[in-house]
């Protein structure tokens, strides 16, 4: 892998705290990097409150203290909700979701390999019946993956009966996981957006489904609280998957979703290769991106 | 989106002290700037333009060139307004043919951003306008790009040059090459490179986007760039402006409800243009852009100036003033409901009206649903009704109801739903005007309507029950409020604010489905009052 530059705050905390004292423009620069990192406007004046209250309230003057309380204060925010998979059911079954080009057929394919690794059976349903050769980008992650795929029998098919066929095989073989695929919809567009809720409800009439996964892309900004809460009503996300976070971008707008809507993170994806897939760790994560 | 309220709503509860004064003070101009700069950041402009934007407003602001008609929170708007655009169009311009064929375009960007399907957009938009394009497969790394770019020059009808599978392997720059040489044998005058996907970090995919260029010299290098993306925009942009050094850059899915600051961040950061705009998913949903039509969906603005013109122009003001004087005394009749709508539809069609108002991106399926022949249909059944019937709806019974309906071509459960509009928004009214909150299902804003005016068009779509988001919603609010819906005759009985003009619109000028607020009612009061 190429040399990267690490995606964190630390560079643009650095000079601030580097400095001997907390001043008038250790406020200013920490407003301002968390603002670059896609906090949005509205977190950040929280966090910068908070950390002035504490400041104040331990008279410190040290800017490390204020980097671990930044770190502390993110970490706590971060892990106030259950980031653990809820993968018992047998069948498991897995929609994952998102708007378009975040990296849902990627995401499946690392987390097809993640589970294998664990020697879980698991079959794809790939439901993206829309989108030019998505199933065939699909089938190839599947089997670098070594996982099982059903393929629409025609082109442009119902993607419901897809994802019906595909935990009716399942069922059938004995599979312990079926992770399925959707097309990728804004969620301004309310036809595809019913679209999603037939999928579900055709899924379930079969077996409950146990994990709705919401992909969202790092670099995308304060839009990302619109998508969630669109999928959130139509899809019933359940957890949250960001990607893309082997880039420039934080994706500090997560911590918005997760506290708007209480749906947790629940993996991480960090590159292109088939293992960087991660579980998500509020402790990893906040000292990432706080340095 | 309205999670934080728009612009003009956080401006106008900036200078609600400020109605009588004429001229701005430096503390007053300090707050909006403020208000300001939020709105940007929560439109995802980049820190750094933000901060060059707010200190160029306020310097304007604080000058003498301000106009004179306008009171002080428009003028701050539209001082905003004309900067956005400056900033955005100031160079716009359009595709640079090479005086030799081909015209070599390459595009480049983030994965995921659209590169491939904007290929096939580009490749159809040429071969419309009589170009010969053929597109070239030089994104060798995602599994099956190759393919998904074969099928939508199929999709296009535009040849693809894709010698090698992908998923990998071979390698990028040779493709490029010889697709150009193809090109030439094959005289097509423009060729179109897809390149993979590459973040900005990764130095080495960046050096073999470098290579690919040098390797064809692109008489365009096209940024592809997602309107949904946050800060990070700049950071890219800058990376892909050292890496590849691009000529123009492309707005992708421009459809959501993303505002696409980062369209102003791009722009202002690199100094290359805006050339298009992708808007959809189907290959003909592509544009040249427009930056005064951005300018106000970053600021999520919609055309509030011009609409407050039209408003101003449309409402006789005694009318306004005898109306609201009924809503007080309870006198609203029928009467006064049909007038209300003739009124509205002075203002010009309520599709066009309704897409200027602010928040009206998230509301556009809302809008595609409405059928603005609803109007003269409820104009019919009203205009069917006696004098006394008129004033006095109580009046209506089953067999006066039966021969309204025979006479305006319509049926009696669609009288019915009419009068039932008409109590809830005279009810609504009645409160509104002695300055309580409604709290009135009929108000479900731009839902609401949707739902309520979407009907016959629902009627034919088989088989969506609640399937309908607008519906459903209208529905919710129903449920939420305490009011059952009424019956199967009524689909959308909650669409009570609809037909009549004031309802439906004031809560659509919030662009939140929560009920208006204070400040709201006064702006309807004012208006009413104008």
């Amino acid at each position: 892998m190429a040399e990267r530059t690490p995606w964190s705050l630390s560079g643009a905390l650095r000079g601030m705290f580097a400095k001997k004292t907390i001043d008038a423009d250790t406020w200013d620069d920490l407003e301002d990097a968390l603002i670059q990192a896609d906090f949005g406007p509205q977190i950040t004046e929280d966090i910068v409150a908070d950390l002035r209250a504490k400041v104040a309230r331990y008279h410190t003057t040290d800017p490390a203290d204020l980097q671990r309380m930044l770190r502390e204060g993110l970490e706590e925010r971060l892990s106030r909700l259950d980031s653990t998979l809820n993968l018992s059911a047998r069948p498991a079954v897995v929609l994952v979701v998102g708007v378009n080009g975040v990296g849902k057929t990627t995401t499946i394919g690392k987390f097809a390999k993640f589970l294998r690794v664990y020697d879980r059976s698991v079959l794809i349903g790939a439901a993206d019946t829309f989108r030019a050769a998505a199933v065939e980008q699909l089938a190839t992650w599947a089997e670098r993956a070594g996982a099982e795929i059903v393929k629409p029998q025609a082109q442009g098919q119902d993607p419901a009966s897809v994802a019906f066929q595909t935990v009716e095989r399942a069922i059938a073989t004995g599979t312990e996981i079926v992770i399925i695929d959707t097309a990728g919809r804004l969620q301004t567009k309310g036809g595809l957006m019913d679209e999603l809720t037939k999928i579900r409800r055709v899924i379930e009439k079969q077996t409950p489904i146990a994990e709705v996964l919401l992909v969202l892309d790092a670099t995308t900004g304060q839009n990302g609280l619109a998508q969630a809460e669109a999928f959130i009503e139509h899809a019933g996300v359940t957890g949250l998957v960001l990607t893309k976070l082997d880039g420039s971008a934080k994706g500090g707008f997560v911590l918005a979703v997760q506290e708007k809507t209480g749906i947790p993170i629940k993996l991480v994806g960090q590159g292109e290769g088939i293992n960087d897939l991660t579980g998500f760790t509020p402790h990893v994560f906040a000292q990432k991106l706080v340095g | 989106m309205a999670t934080f309220g728009n612009l003009s709503d956080r401006l106008a509860e900036t200078f609600k002290n400020l109605r009588t004064k004429g001229k701005l003070s430096a503390a007053d101009v300090d707050g909006t700037v403020r208000e300001i700069r939020r709105a940007l950041l929560d439109a995802d402009v980049a820190l750094d333009v933000v901060k060059d934007f707010t200190a160029q407003v306020r310097e304007r602001a604080l000058g003498d060139e301000v106009s004179k008609a306008l009171n002080p929170a428009q003028q701050v708007v539209q001082i905003v307004n004309e900067e956005l655009i400056r900033i955005l169009g100031g160079q716009q311009r359009r595709l640079e043919f090479a005086k030799k064929p081909p015209t070599i375009i390459m595009l480049a960007g983030l994965q995921g951003a659209g590169k491939t399907t904007l290929a096939g957009k580009l490749a159809k938009w040429l071969a419309k306008d009589g170009h010969t394009p053929i597109l070239v497969a030089a994104d060798l790394q995602r599994p099956n790009a190759v393919t998904q770019l074969q099928v939508v020059g199929q999709q296009a009808g535009v040849p693809v040059y894709a010698p090698e599978p992908g998923n990998g392997v071979g390698n990028p720059v040779t493709v490029a090459r010889d697709g150009v040489k193809f090109a030439q044998q094959k005289l097509h005058d423009v060729v179109i490179v897809d390149t993979a996907g590459r973040l900005g970090v990764d130095a080495e995919m960046m050096k073999q986007a470098a290579d690919i260029r040098r390797a064809i010299d692109p008489d365009e290098v096209l940024f592809v760039i997602d309107a949904m993306i946050g800060q990070d925009a700049v950071a890219t942009a800058k990376a892909f402006q050292d890496g590849v050094d691009f000529t123009g850059v492309v707005l992708t899915k421009l459809d959501g409800d993303a505002r696409g600051g980062a369209a102003l961040s791009v722009a202002s950061m690199t100094g290359r243009p805006i050339m298009f705009a992708s808007t959809g998913e189907s290959l003909d949903d592509f544009e040249p852009f427009h930056p005064d039509r951005m300018a106000s969906r970053i600021l999520d603005l919609g055309d509030i100036l011009t609409l407050i013109e039209q408003a101003q122009g449309a409402f006789d003001e005694d009318e306004a003033r005898k109306l609201a004087e009924k809503f007080q005394t309870d006198t609203f009749t029928l009467d006064d409901f049909l007038g209300q709508m003739q009124q509205l539809r002075n203002m010009g069609s309520i599709k066009k009206m309704m897409s200027m108002l602010p928040g009206a991106g998230a509301m556009k399926q809302q809008l595609e649903n409405f059928d603005e022949r609803e109007i003269v249909r409820t104009e019919a059944i009203i205009q069917s009704m006696t004098k006394a019937e008129r004033t006095t709806p109580k009046l209506l019974n089953g067999s006066r109801r039966l021969r309204i309906a025979r006479g305006s071509g319509s049926s009696v459960t669609e009288v019915n739903q009419l009068v039932q509009r008409f109590e809830q928004a005279a009810k609504m009214m009645k409160t509104v005007a002695r300055g309580g909150m409604p709290n009135i299902p009929g108000m479900g804003p731009m839902p609401g309507l949707g739902g309520g005016r979407g009907k016959p068009q629902q009627a034919k779509k088989k088989g969506s029950k609640s399937g309908n988001p607008a519906k459903r919603a209208a529905e919710n609010l129903a449920i939420a409020s305490g009011e059952k819906p009424a019956g199967a005759g009524a689909e959308a009985p909650t669409g009570g604010g609809t037909g009549f003009g004031l309802g439906g619109r004031k809560p659509a000028v919030a662009g939140k489905p929560g009920g208006p607020t204070d400040e709201e009612m006064a702006a309807l009061q004012k208006m009413l009052g104008r």
